[in-house]
């Protein structure tokens, strides 16, 4: 997941001259999988698309054109706020967790200090980890500090977008110290030499120099938790309330019944915000 | 004198300025990732009440009941199992599309890579679902199949459709590190064992795979951590006929009444240790390599 935001841009130019322009056995039978595994890879989004537009009630067959299951879905006030709530949960994750994990990324770049170590494995823990672990750790966790809270103050707290929006800040911090580090490790630390030599004191030189040669990194590992927060289920499913819906939640629990044309329909937007997301990150890393 | 302690306060600051950017991202760690997790780890030793709720008694009645009743042991044998083979799947299929695409201009490589990048970026869950759309009784295979006057098959709700969209959701997760490692391979060693008379199969087994081995091992690493742990592919192209650990996990937490919140910490903390020592060993083969 790192290394793809990474490794798109820049590369030495030696390439190999094997096979190339020469048609061989080899090179044509990787081109034939190449092409079978994009089919596969794209053809069920495709007919995803398609069959949020067909008349079939049942949304599996293509019966004829229409908008009617998005008009539908504008007009599901379930579907709306549940669409609304996963947005807002997002952005707040995303500003918090972008926040938290630039922090951290300078100061595991930029200082030598005891516990280091010990500090970089925390942060890759939450990489690491499957996300049912983590979520039922929350769902523990929530539990017991709600029950506490009630034996000290009286006050009687329950699940709520606040514990989904705590939790995906936890998971998103790890994955934004990583994007963030990368472009702290392709810096030139010579330029905040010459400024320090031209006079310029640590908050003059961290603001005009240091900040815009790493945003690129920080957008890109906001992008990357605003992507991780939208898209997340298994957390969201354990920590909201009985009173708050999530997007991905809501989808779920019609999903598990059947196919339904609305459900396609809000796919397709999903979908559309996905590429929207992932072309601004590409366009983020290229300008680098 | 005055440069000493002009010295001292230029290192008091740096002090301060370390503790301001490391406490306000490592305190949410602790407390909300770190601590959680001691949570179960306390709970997978406690008792579960009759009503569910947690009793106090340390037990390992929990850890006992998981690796001797068949129910649990069957569940993680089935886990890792089908883990093992959508890694091992997304391994055969990937390698040879990020061979191909590494091998293209880079005009070219842009786009493809580009192509792969888009599912990575695309809600797993809505990825998922498409594929009942084309499996399902009434689905688009088996309408086509009738309108063929063919019979129907039962496609959804089976451990192959389980398979099928596990590899299918996991495959970006493979095919990104392995082309990150091909990008670094210099291609004139396959030039160079050639010369020296290797055949192009044994000059990939010896030369190119070995070379390409941290690729290989980050691309099942994230392919295996999420396949073990899931539950929604299985319920929503499996059916949830058979049980996989995490949908024991999330009935066991959510569904069951009464709940059993300590036998689900123990079910959890299981998958997480075998988890971590293979990532050890992955970290510790990856540094070998270096030397």
């Amino acid at each position: 997941m790192i290394e793809a935001t990474s490794a798109t841009p820049s590369r030495s130019a030696s390439r190999p001259a094997v096979a190339q322009g020469r048609l061989t056995w080899s090179g044509v039978a990787l081109a034939t999988h190449a092409v079978l595994l994009y089919l596969f890879l794209y053809l069920p989004i495709v007919i995803l698309v398609v069959f949020s537009f067909t008349r079939d009630q049942f949304g599996v067959r293509w019966t004829g054109f229409t908008f009617e299951w998005y008009v539908r879905l504008v007009n599901n006030e379930r579907l709306m706020g549940a669409s609304l709530n996963t947005l807002a949960v997002a952005f707040v994750s995303t500003i918090v967790s972008t926040v938290l994990g630039t922090l951290l990324a300078l100061a595991m770049e930029r200082y030598r200090f005891r516990g280091r170590s010990g500090m970089d494995a925390l942060l890759y823990l939450p990489i690491v980890i499957p996300e049912i672990v983590m979520a039922v750790a929350l769902l523990a966790f929530s539990a017991l500090a709600f029950d506490l809270i009630r034996l000290i103050t009286g006050e009687s707290l329950r699940r709520s977008l606040t514990t989904v929006i705590i939790a995906h800040i936890a998971f998103s911090i790890s994955f934004v110290v990583v994007v963030v580090r990368t472009s702290l490790k392709n810096f030139d630390r010579r330029l905040e030499e010459a400024a320090a030599d031209l006079g310029a004191d640590g908050w003059r030189i961290f603001w005009r120099i240091t900040f815009p040669l790493i945003l690129p990194g920080i957008i890109g590992g906001a992008l990357l938790a605003f992507t991780l927060s939208l898209d997340d289920f298994i957390i969201s499913l354990f920590l909201s309330g009985p009173g708050t819906s999530l997007l991905p939640v809501e989808v779920y629990s019609k999903v598990r019944r059947a196919v339904t044309p609305e459900i396609n329909a809000i796919s397709t937007l999903m979908l559309l915000l996905s590429i929207t997301l992932v072309v601004l990150s590409h366009s983020v890393q290229r300008r680098r | 004198m005055a440069l000493n302690t002009l010295e001292q306060e230029q290192r008091r600051r740096a002090r301060w300025r370390l503790a301001a950017l490391l406490t306000p991202g490592m305190l949410w760690l602790v407390l909300f990732f770190a601590l959680p997790l001691v949570i179960i780890l306390i709970y997978s030793v406690m008792t579960n009440g009759p009503r569910g709720n947690i009793v106090w008694r340390f037990t390992v009645g929990n850890y006992y009941d998981l690796f001797t009743r068949s129910v649990y042991v069957n569940a993680y044998l089935r886990s890792i199992w089908i883990s093992v083979l959508t890694t091992l799947i997304c391994l055969l299929l990937g390698y040879p599309l990020a061979l191909f695409i590494v091998r293209q201009p880079p005009r070219w490589r842009t786009v493809l890579l580009f192509l792969v990048l888009i599912p990575f970026w695309t809600n797993f869950l809505v990825r998922i679902y498409a594929w009942q759309i084309i499996l399902a009784n009434n689905g688009l295979i088996n309408s086509t199949l009738a309108g063929l006057g063919l019979p129907r098959l039962n496609l959804l709700n089976t451990e192959g459709a389980t398979l099928l969209g596990l590899v299918y959701g996991e495959l970006p997760f493979m095919v990104l590190p392995l082309y990150a490692a091909l990008d670094r391979f210099d291609f004139t060693l396959m030039e160079a064992a050639a010369d020296l008379g290797a055949s192009r199969p044994r000059a990939f087994w010896r030369v190119m795979l070995p070379m390409t081995m941290p690729g290989v091992a980050a691309g099942a690493v994230l392919v295996f951590i999420p396949t073990i742990g899931q539950f929604v592919v299985s319920e929503l192209l499996g059916g949830a006929k058979v049980d996989y650990i995490g949908n024991l996990i999330q009935r066991l937490f959510l569904r069951s009444n009464p709940p059993n919140w300590p036998l689900g910490s123990a079910m959890a903390m299981v998958m997480m240790l075998v988890l971590l020592a293979l990532i050890l060993l992955y970290f510790r083969s990856t540094t070998e390599e270096d030397r």
